[in-house]
């Protein structure tokens, strides 16, 4: 079936209809990624956006549930240039096709996805429409497609309600450790599903309870912590400040999400609250742009936001340069930030921008790229274990801080 | 971090000659890296033996020495030069062995030179086996399981501890022989035992299998800070057991979820980040195709093929990265030279599939065996890139240029499916073909799957291309199956085939309904950002980024494809010369290639690169895009003088020597109409098509006679025959493959072979220099050893190849490079060939004479004249050098290939040796092509009856130089007939010791073997000498070449230290 693609600025592309049959108005995005498009698909960022995927050939392994970042993909289209006929993997469950149908996503194949990229690299990203309607003129629906707005996705994407992952017992629970995976000819012809080789060479954070704010968290966040044996509490994206506070968490995550940071207006203001509370915080994509919102800096919209697997951002405390995922469309302004408050931890080597903030007196430090990976480069998931050690020298502190008042109070 | 300020003068060290394994690829490497060098303003002194190669010139390096690769050569220049640093990681494993070897000798801390880049300590910790099992157990990366065992009991625990299937490699055997693959404990009994016996030493090494997983590569650079990156990853289509070299490699990789990628990613980081490389570095993998189980097979801590391959695919420019990063700095202060915005510290992203094919040898070696194995065969490669892989794959596929273009190009129609299955299990070139016909006949996935291993998105590929011709042959042939055939890059010429119409009709049917070839931008970071370097590929069905640009006049250069014997890297030399050429006469350069191991396909070294397969059709896309106002084919070998009529259909001027007149050169009728105006002799003979009509003029001009195809380089498929039998069998060869052209037929002369490069300009002639071969006729021009200057011919002769090369050139209304090759018997000369265009001897002419003749062909063909350009006409004096080109040849890599030489090329490169005296320059050149002598002063002599006159002389000397001579019955009988001491040794079928119970024996520095004439049919004389060969034996067969050598040998023990020679200042002399 024929599917048409309208752009807010005009351009029509024609191509072949994929997935659920609808039609959607969606803010149209690209994405650089050679490998990960299911994590794509299901990473709730992109709540209230249509990807394009800039590599041509898509679906080739098809879909590994175990793969998902969430329960469910959150894109509104999917613009692909050629969607593989056959899947090939094995640990593939379903087909990406069928994956697509069945959480009735739509999307368009066959179009010249570069020339996609180009446009929006040039004008910036805009809202289109996917479409299997043959409407007359796009005049009839350029206002439709102006008038289009992400809105407040936040909410509908995150958890409805808090939930607990315990952390990892045992290095074992997690899987092989990556290199170590060895193939058992008998438990493949059961049809046993080989677990996700892990990074994790030990058990850090174990005893550690961190509260996560779900803005919209990818998996692998809580996997990431999980995994080093963290326990994690979920909380939904409208919990109160207190309501966290008051579980004692040894450290909170502030996850990504998607959409305009400064529509959050009512979660900034208890960010605000555990920015004054003294428990670490790690922040990641959306939570860094909120907690540079809740401490006075500023965000803006990029022309056309950073999405995907290669981006280069520097440590400015080493000077090392690592390579990150990433998914945003918006960044924190530095220029008019408060040095006293906050200062620039990352930046991106291609363009300048800030990419992680290190908080003066705080033990709160966040990223604007993703450190849980999925997809992309597993380069900067030191940054938990960075996290871990903020929690643990913290927790020291603070028992010694107790320590020296019970002595205070003995005397 | 910045730039190392101790850094200032450089020492680059050379891969040498070409040989299989160790090509172009590490001239591209080298050139880059040293012009990002001097663009530092870094002072940069290079060796290498390699005189075809562009790095080897004056205005890439500051001081140029052709020297051989040896430990001594290098610390004479250093102690010459005196540079303050060595950069060995451009050399390829030549360049790293020797870089390593100077490290370790301690020689280089005692003359205070640094090791650029990696360290000695990481070099080691890569390429020692055992501590690169070490290191990577320390670090948690698996290799494959393997221990030596000397005795079954060990061998079957071990295996029950890894695991079955085992591969079980016996020490010290030859090509391997009683080694297998057990897939449990009788089969491992069984061929452990063998293995055992037949191992010299007892042992057997046991190792996991990993046959059948997938190869993934990845190649990654780190910089001195720590930082790291991958350029790419690339998935072989052939599972492990097929070198990447000989694999079909897609890039990136398609079969693997993120996890799989990002998993072996960090590996190869974490890898190189143990191993502290700086620059740029190769790790392979073997992933299990069912499971996250995966082992690192190998390292290489260098760049190499493969980095060359993934700086082409990407447009990353890894050896110019690693030379900054060898300077000090870090990624991060690199800027990305395609994008002028990012930095090198990112990750190139693709939007679009390349697929490499190789290019194997098997047309050239018959007799060869065709399987691929862990040992490389391919002499070249060709690159494609597409937004599909099926178009991607058919592009490389008419890229190879051996007479195919689609999957049906190999029939294999005849095969049942029970035969088909058979077929498949055998791993060679044509498996493709194969599976592709085992579709045809319904076979499923899964068989497929399971005899090949293949991953089945690559199978269901195949299918999808298999389905287009079925279809296209039910017809009708609708607009949108067109459209669909051309998305997946069907050439024309096949759909018409298919549908039985003509090209034209296809062609029209297409230009019609707007169908037609877009150009996309390989830009590193698939359009996120802006990019500055027009590099381009094409697809259909695109929107086309590719703008006409007419502010200069604009020249097309046509490049020569994949590198193969007869035509190798010189015709890259060319091309690039003649782009910079043009570009400095003010022209916009474009250039079409598609290899991506040599430099004319780097992206700034023409004004527009197309990558794209060197066909009519595909050149023709171009030429409507960018209408340029005219081609140049006279550099690039066959492959652009093939396109010269299709380029002139599309009304594309061609510059310089007209059509016609390289017509009348090739066509023998007009040729023999030019010599008799022009007076000039040449050898009898005639043109023929069928094996009657050849043994007519055979037989009128009397055996011997050369047989061979028109319009081929490197004298393919050209045979002395000296009977009508061997007519027979060559004719049926050539007639193989279809030819368009008549097969010439002429008397065999015995002579001095002679050579000359010239420049024509309409009307004056410019000859650099007369070459002359040490091998007397017969042997192809290619496989002899050429001095310079000619030294045992009279001026007479001299003068009268000045005379006939000017005569022939005027004749032929060249314009631009003519390459003559004349015989001389006694002070008669004739003519063997013309060609009218550049030839294999252009570069070392080029550099031993000092003239640039490319650049001079260029001026010309742009309207300068020869004198306008400041050279007086006619033959020019005498170099105050004498310089000697000595072809090297990789008959070791090729099983079953003969070695003997003959008309046809076999030869995969050369080396140059450069001096004041023949003697000195003769050795030099042995010595670069790795014959170094004696190690235990003991020979075998071999000859054919012919040759046993001049063996007793040749043995003579070697006897005198302390040799002890082994020779079979007849030839020892006429040596020491002769007083030549010389003791016989039996052949191969009588009792031991035999001649191959010597060779094995490891005890054997030379075997002279000169074939009986003609195709030697005794399997004896080719057993000695595959044997030498694979042994690592040196073997000569021919007695010139025996004399040469021996001669060098007198030499080399008067010899004292190499003088040695700078040939940048040869060239601004």
């Amino acid at each position: 079936m024929k599917a048409f693609l309208l752009l807010e600025d005009g351009t029509v592309f024609e191509g072949t209809h994929i997935g659920a049959d609808k039609e959607i108005i969606s803010e149209i995005v690209f994405n650089t990624s050679m490998a990960g498009y299911l994590e794509v698909l299901t990473d709730p960022s992109y709540a209230g956006q249509a990807v394009c995927m800039t590599y041509p050939l898509i679906g080739n392994y098809g879909v590994c549930m175990d793969d998902c970042e969430s329960v469910k993909p959150w894109v509104d289209g999917f613009i692909v240039r050629e969607l593989s006929r056959i899947s090939s993997n094995f640990r593939e469950d379903v087909t990406i096709q069928e994956y697509l149908e069945k959480n009735g996503i739509t999307g368009i194949a066959g179009i010249d996805t570069r020339a996609l990229t180009k446009i929006l690299r040039e004008k910036g990203t805009m809202n289109g429409m996917i479409t299997t309607n043959e409407y007359d003129t796009i005049e009839e629906v350029l206002p439709r497609l102006k008038a289009y707005t992400t809105g407040k996705v936040v909410e509908k994407v995150s958890c409805e309600n808090k939930y607990e992952i315990k952390g990892a017992s045992s290095l074992e629970e997690n899987g092989a450790l990556s290199g170590s995976a060895s193939f058992c000819r008998e438990a493949y012809e059961r049809g046993e599903r080989e677990k996700k080789p892990s990074l994790v060479k030990e058990l850090n954070g174990k005893g550690k309870k961190v509260a996560l704010l779900d803005l919209g968290a990818k998996r692998n966040i809580a996997a990431s912590l999980a995994a080093r044996g963290c326990d994690v509490t979920v909380y939904p994206a409208w919990t109160t400040a207190e309501e966290i506070l008051q579980d004692a968490p040894d450290g909170i995550m502030l996850s990504n999400g998607p959409g305009d940071p400064k529509e959050c207006v009512e979660i900034i203001a208890q960010i605000k609250k555990l920015y004054a509370s003294d428990v670490p915080i790690f922040a990641i994509c959306l939570g860094h742009q909120l907690m540079a919102l809740a401490t006075g800096a500023d965000t803006h919209k990029l022309k056309y936001g950073h999405r995907g697997g290669n981006h280069p951002v520097k440590d400015l405390e080493t000077g090392r340069v690592y390579i990150s995922s990433q998914n945003h469309g918006y960044v924190v302004d530095t220029d008019g930030m408060d040095k006293e408050v906050a200062v620039p931890a990352f930046i991106n080597v291609n363009d300048g921008t800030n990419e992680g903030l290190s908080y003066i007196g705080k033990n709160i430090f966040t990223v604007q790229f993703h450190p849980e990976c999925c997809p992309g480069p597993q380069d900067s998931g030191y940054l938990f274990d960075r996290f871990i050690t903020m929690m643990k020298s913290c927790g020291m502190k603070s028992c010694e801080a107790q320590a020296g008042q019970n002595d205070e109070e003995g005397k | 971090m910045p730039k190392n300020p101790n850094v200032k003068k450089v020492l680059v060290i050379g891969s040498g000659p070409i040989v299989i394994g160790q090509a172009a690829e590490f001239d591209y490497a080298g050139t880059q890296a040293c012009r990002s060098l001097k663009e530092e303003g870094i002072e940069v002194v290079l060796v290498n033996s390699n005189p075809a190669t562009i790095m080897t010139d004056k205005e890439i390096a500051d001081k140029v020495y052709i020297e051989p690769l040896t430990l001594k050569v290098l610390e004479q220049i250093i102690e010459k030069e005196k540079p303050d640093s060595v950069l060995p990681t451009l050399g390829g494993q030549a360049g790293l062995n020797l870089g390593m070897e100077l490290a370790e000798s301690g020689f280089l801390d005692s003359h205070h030179v640094a090791l650029l880049g990696t360290t000695a300590k990481t070099i080691k910790k890569a390429e020692d086996r055992l501590e690169f099992k070490e290191t990577m157990e320390k670090i948690g990366e698996p290799c494959a399981a393997s221990l030596v065992v000397e005795n079954i009991e060990d061998g079957v625990s071990f295996a029950k501890k890894i695991g079955y299937p085992v591969v079980l490699r016996p020490a010290y055997t030859l090509g391997g022989s009683g080694g297998g693959i057990a897939h449990n404990q009788t089969e491992l009994e069984d061929i452990l035992a063998n293995g055992l016996r037949l191992s010299r030493v007892g042992q057997v090494l046991v190792e996991r299998c990993i046959a059948g997983w997938k190869e993934i590569e990845y190649e990654v650079m780190r910089d001195s800070a720590g930082n790291c990156i991958t350029v790419c990853n690339m998935e072989n289509i052939d599972p492990v057991g097929v070198h990447t070299g000989d694999s079909i490699v897609v890039a990136p990789s398609q079969t693997l979820s993120d996890k799989e990628y990002q998993m072996l990613r960090s590996s190869a980081l974490n890898i190189i980040s143990e191993l502290e490389i700086t620059g740029g570095c190769n790790v392979q993998f073997a992933l299990h195709p069912t499971s996250f189980e995966y082992c690192v097979i190998e390292v290489n801590p260098r760049v190499s093929r493969s980095s060359a391959l993934a700086s082409k695919a990407t447009g990353y420019p890894i050896a110019k990265v690693a030379a900054k990063i060898a300077l000090g700095y870090t990624l991060d202060e690199i800027k990305n030279a395609i994008t002028g915005k990012t930095y090198a510290s990112f990750e190139p992203t693709l939007d679009y599939c390349v697929v490499k094919l190789p290019r194997l040898p098997f047309d050239k070696f018959i007799t060869a065996k065709r399987t691929l194995t862990t040992q490389m065969k391919a002499t070249g490669e060709v690159m494609s890139i597409c937004t599909n892989f099926e178009g991607a794959l058919m592009k490389a596929i008419r890229s190879l240029e051996q007479h195919v273009d689609c999957l049906q190009s190999y029939d294999f129609s005849a095969l049942g499916v029970e035969e088909l299955k058979d077929r498949l299990k055998i791993v060679d070139d044509q498996r493709i073909y194969v599976i592709a016909e085992a579709l045809r006949k319904g076979m499923d996935y899964d068989t497929i799957h399971e005899i090949t291993m293949i991953d089945y998105w690559f199978i269901d590929k195949l299918a999808i291309l298999v389905e287009m011709e079925q279809a296209l042959m039910e017809g009708p042939l609708t607009i949108e199956l067109l459209k669909e055939a051309k998305r997946i890059e069907f050439p024309d010429n096949v759909i018409a085939r298919l549908t039985k119409k003509t090209e034209e009709e296809i062609k029209k049917l297409r230009y019609e309904n707007g169908i037609t070839a877009a150009f996309k931008m390989v830009d590193t970071c698939a359009a996120e950002f802006e990019a500055s370097t027009p590099y381009y590929y094409s697809c259909f069905g695109s929107e086309c980024e590719a703008v006409k640009t007419d502010q200069k006049k604009k020249v097309l250069v046509l490049g020569s494809g994949p590198i193969r014997i007869g035509q190798g890297i010189e015709f890259d030399y060319c091309s690039v010369h003649a782009t910079w050429a043009f570009s400095k006469a003010g022209y916009e350069t474009i250039i079409i290639n598609n290899n991506p191991e040599t430099v004319s396909t780097d992206f700034d070294i023409a004004d527009k690169l197309y990558f794209e397969p060197l066909t009519p059709e595909d050149v023709e896309n171009i030429v409507n895009i960018e209408k340029p106002d005219g081609a140049v084919v006279q550099f690039g070998g066959q492959t652009a003088i093939k396109l010269t009529e299709s380029l002139m259909k599309m009304g594309v001027p061609i510059l310089g020597t007209k059509a016609e007149d390289v017509d009348a050169a090739e066509d023998r009728e007009l040729f023999d109409r030019i010599l008799e105006e022009t007076q000039i002799p040449r050898a009898a003979g005639g043109t023929v098509y069928t094996a009657e009509e050849a043994k007519e003029v055979a037989n009128r001009l009397g055996y011997p006679v050369l047989v061979r195809p028109s319009y081929v380089l490197g004298g393919q498929g050209m045979q002395i025959a000296i009977s009508d039998e061997e007519i027979e069998e060559f004719m049926e060869i050539i007639n193989r493959i279809a030819q368009d052209h008549p097969i010439l037929v002429d008397k065999y002369l015995q002579g001095k072979e002679l050579e000359v490069d010239a420049v024509c300009d309409g009307n004056d002639i410019l000859i650099p220099g007369i070459m002359e071969h040490i091998e007397r006729t017969g042997v192809h021009s290619g496989d002899s050893i050429s001095v310079y200057p000619a030294h045992t011919i009279s001026d007479k002769v001299k003068e009268t190849i000045g005379e006939y090369t000017r005569r022939l050139a005027k004749a032929l209304h060249v314009k631009g490079l003519i390459n003559i090759q004349f015989i001389a018997v006694g002070e008669e000369v004739y003519v063997i060939e013309v060609n009218p265009r550049s030839s294999r001897t252009v570069p070392y002419i080029s550099k031993v004479t000092g003239i640039p003749i490319v650049d001079l062909a260029t001026e010309v063909i742009i309207g300068k004249t020869i004198r306008e350009l400041g050279y007086e006409p006619g033959l020019q004096p005498e170099a105050d050098y004498v310089a000697i080109k000595m072809p090297v040849f990789s008959f070791e890599k090729i099983r079953g290939a003969e070695i003997s030489l003959g008309p046809e090329m076999k030869s995969t490169g050369e080396c140059l040796g450069i001096a004041k005296t023949f003697n000195e320059a003769l050795y030099k050149a042995f010595l670069g092509a790795g014959i170094d002598l004696p190690r235990y002063k003991q020979m075998i002599i071999t000859v054919k009856d012919a040759d046993k006159g001049e063996a007793v002389e040749i043995g003579r000397r070697f006897e005198k130089l302390g040799y002890t001579i082994y020779a079979t019955r007849s030839t020892a009988a006429v040596l020491k007939d002769a007083g030549v001491k010389a003791r016989k040794v039996n052949k191969i079928q009588q009792e031991s010791p035999t001649v191959m119970d010597l060779i094995l024996g490891h005890k054997i520095d030379l075997v002279i073997d000169t074939p009986t004439q003609g195709r030697d049919k005794s399997r004896d004389g080719f057993l000695i000498r595959r044997t030498a060969i694979e042994t690592g034996v040196n073997c000569i067969t021919a007695m010139d070449t025996a004399r040469a050598l021996v001669t060098s040998l007198e030499n080399a023990e008067k010899q004292e230290d190499l003088t040695l020679v700078d040939i940048a200042e040869i060239a601004t002399r």
